[in-house]
């Protein structure tokens, strides 16, 4: 861990499903600022470590500690409230409302009082939601409800966000795209962000540093140049895979 | 519609033709042996074969022309429909769809005092009119208004928080029962016990909302429907309190601002110097549960734009989502049921109040089943399609009940009672068909910039959007 105090830090976790171990004693850390990155093959555990983080499920063992306090046990909604988002795997907005009221809802714990300032700053972020914003989630192109998804979260005001595949399924332009935003976003505002990603090459060039999980464990950490050199993930992730 | 005929007119019908002449002769050949004989009894206790030409030639003739018209002409109509539809999915709502509520809110005001009216110029006497109104305003006004108010009431709970609840009565039997009970044992008055059946409704509301909070779907379906039968099964049984299958009886009626409908010289009628009649308490309950309706809508209509009505529909939506968007889906879930239950203990207290008398028959999974029909028939959300469904619903069921010239028609054997579920059961397939999603399948959305735009039903796919 870096001398300053991470705003993450997930110790030791180990999570079931059932008797299934899915993650066997992860440890990983965010530090306020920064993008990470967490690659992996399909069932590597990368999502079950995103709901851990926020209690669905709970982690058996091991501990995760965000700015200082111990989350591990609380339920769902007050992790949501210290100002943890995610843009979940598949998405998961609500498909008959429309954009707007999807957008109020990420607000709702604010109880609405910054939605005009917030949704604006979504809207430059991505501006083809506003052209869509009385259009049903459900009736929106799979790129324009990943960019809800995200825009969702980010109308929470988080200190973290956490994306899971905000890829996948999109086309190479459209994830370009996303990923700039992100960037941006990071840049502008000193949001930390948490990525999960099958598509290695996109997000360890976009991320400060990154992780490799196989099998539910952390084989290989890094910053993302050191990654992507590394050999090992290049024949795994990088070489023959998606660019 | 003009262009499918214009191509093939004479194909069309041909075919129509065709399998007309088909479905008729698939009919006879099937009812010829069901229907052509008939075994009976005579006095000597033989069994003799009777024919049944005039009937068996009904059915087939039913099922020819019926054959012939839905291919000739309603398949070539609903086909240019739905293709029309599909052109113009973002047109405008016409004039008459918008202004509906408004307009059907007008004449329910005036509902009582048109029947009224109409039944005094066909009578030519007021007490005829007055008299001749009881049934109209009773049968139907008051008793579909009831269903109307419970079909909100649930839609609160199936509609917007997406809970599957198949035990809806026994809210509206808690209702009753605290008026009957309180009302009886301690002469309260009915503008007393109204709130406090509803609040007693809501603490059974999250007295069941509380053990299935972890259960979705069928499973809530499931315990649900037992609770349902729990409460009945209690007031069976717990006959010291609930006086069981008897029931409750002579329970007061309720007053307006203490004046009582009786024909005393104290009575309403008396006080106002008008003639001697039963009607003027039915048209004051008409206008109670009416105005207890409208609140139930207007409640929801509120609740839809406040932070706990989205959270609702973004539970109906996504539960996971709304867990991660810091919504506490216990809470949330919690509130619809008692918000519900509320409104269902209103209705019950309503109705103890109008009846007179309560008993455990009136709370049996099948109300349960009909207020939910009601939800789904009306698209699940829509206050507008509900009301519709609720007045085809149990209007259709009462106007059968007057099928009298059916007997004419098939011979006096013939009792169209019999026939209610099974027409019931008919249009509610057919309402399915024809409109999957419910009369309303839209749902309008409760916040909105520049200007409403309803997105078609038919972008979403059913059980999903």
């Amino acid at each position: 861990m870096s001398e300053k105090q991470a705003l993450l830090s997930v110790e030791g976790v180990e999570t079931y499903y059932g008797n299934i171990r899915a993650l066997s004693g992860v440890t990983v850390h965010a530090d306020p600022g920064e993008i990470v990155a967490l690659i992996g093959a399909n069932g590597a555990g990368k999502s079950t470590l995103m709901m851990t983080i926020f209690g669905m499920p709970r982690a058996r063992t091991g501990r995760v500690i965000f700015d200082g306090k111990d989350i591990t046990q609380l339920p769902t909604h007050e992790i949501a409230r210290l100002r943890i988002a995610q843009s979940p795997e598949g998405r998961r907005i609500f498909p008959r409302m429309t954009v707007q009221e999807n957008l109020q809802m990420g607000a709702s714990l604010d109880k609405l009082e910054y939605f005009d300032e917030d949704s604006r700053m979504v809207f430059d972020l991505f501006p083809r939601l506003k052209e869509r914003i009385n259009q049903r989630g459900g009736t929106l192109s799979g790129g324009e409800q990943q960019m809800l998804a995200i825009g969702r979260a980010l109308m929470a005001r988080p200190r973290l966000l956490l994306l899971d595949e905000p890829s996948l399924g999109l086309a190479p332009l459209i994830i370009k795209h996303i990923f700039e935003a992100i960037k941006e976003l990071n840049k502008t505002t000193g949001l930390t962000v948490f990525l999960v990603e099958q598509n290695a090459f996109g997000a360890l060039k976009l991320a400060d540093r990154g992780y490799v999980m196989v099998n539910g464990i952390v084989t290989m950490s890094g910053s993302s140049a050191e990654l992507l050199a590394n050999p090992e993930v290049r024949a795994a992730y990088l070489e023959g895979g998606r660019h | 519609m003009a262009d499918v005929q214009k191509i093939e007119p004479d194909s069309v019908f041909a075919k129509a033709v065709k399998e007309g002449l088909l479905a008729g002769a698939l009919a006879f050949g099937l009812f010829f042996l069901i229907v052509g004989f008939r075994t009976d009894q005579n006095i000597r206790n033989e069994l003799v074969l009777n024919q049944r030409w005039g009937l068996l030639a009904i059915f087939v003739l039913v099922a020819g022309i019926g054959r012939f018209l839905l291919t000739a002409y309603i398949t070539p109509w609903s086909e240019a429909r739905s293709k029309n539809k599909r052109a113009a999915v973002e047109k405008e709502q016409s004039a008459f769809r918008k202004s509906f509520p408004k307009i059907g809110l007008g004449l329910l005001l005036i509902y009582p005092f048109l029947v009224i009216l109409i039944l005094w110029a066909y009578n030519g006497s007021i007490m005829g009119g007055l008299q001749g109104s009881l049934k109209y305003v009773d049968n139907f006004g008051i008793q579909i208004l009831i269903y109307v108010m419970l079909a909100w009431g649930l839609n609160i709970v199936v509609g917007l928080a997406g809970l599957l609840d198949l035990g809806y009565v026994a809210f509206y039997a808690v209702g009753a029962y605290s008026y009957a009970l309180l009302s009886t044992h301690f002469g309260l008055s009915f503008w007393l016990l109204l709130p406090m059946a509803g609040i007693f409704a809501a603490l059974w509301g999250i007295m069941l909302g509380f053990p299935v909070l972890r259960l979705r779907g069928d499973y809530l379906a499931i315990v649900t429907l037992a609770f349902g039968e729990i409460i009945r099964l209690v007031l069976i049984n717990w006959t010291v309190v609930t006086k069981g299958t008897f029931g409750i009886s002579g329970i007061a009626k309720a007053t307006l601002f203490g004046i009582p409908f009786t024909p005393g010289p104290t009575g309403f009628a008396a006080l106002l110097g008008l003639p001697n009649s039963g009607v003027y308490y039915k048209i004051f309950l008409y206008y109670l549960i009416l105005l207890l309706a409208l609140l139930t809508a207007w409640v929801t209509i509120r609740l839809r734009r406040m932070p706990i009505g989205r959270a609702w529909e973004a539970l109906r939506e996504d539960e996971i989502a709304c867990r991660s968007l810091g919504i506490n889906t216990t809470t949330t879930k919690l509130t619809a049921f008692a918000t519900g239950a509320m409104f269902g203990g209103f209705a019950g207290s309503f109705f103890a109040a109008r009846q007179g008398f309560v008993s455990p028959e009136s709370f049996v999974f099948l109300e349960s089943a009909i207020i939910l029909a009601i939800v789904v028939l009306g698209g699940m959300g829509s206050l507008v399609g509900i009301a519709i469904a609720a007045a085809v619903m149990i209007g259709g069921t009462e106007l059968l009940r007057e099928l009298e010239f059916l007997k004419r028609i098939f011979g006096p054997d013939f009792t169209p009672e019999l026939y209610r579920m099974l027409l019931f059961g008919l249009a509610m397939i057919v309402v399915m068909v024809w409109k999957p999603r419910g009369f309303v399948g839209n749902r309008e959305p409760s916040a909105f910039l520049h200007k409403r735009k309803m997105v078609s039903s038919e972008f979403t796919k059913e059980g999903h959007g």
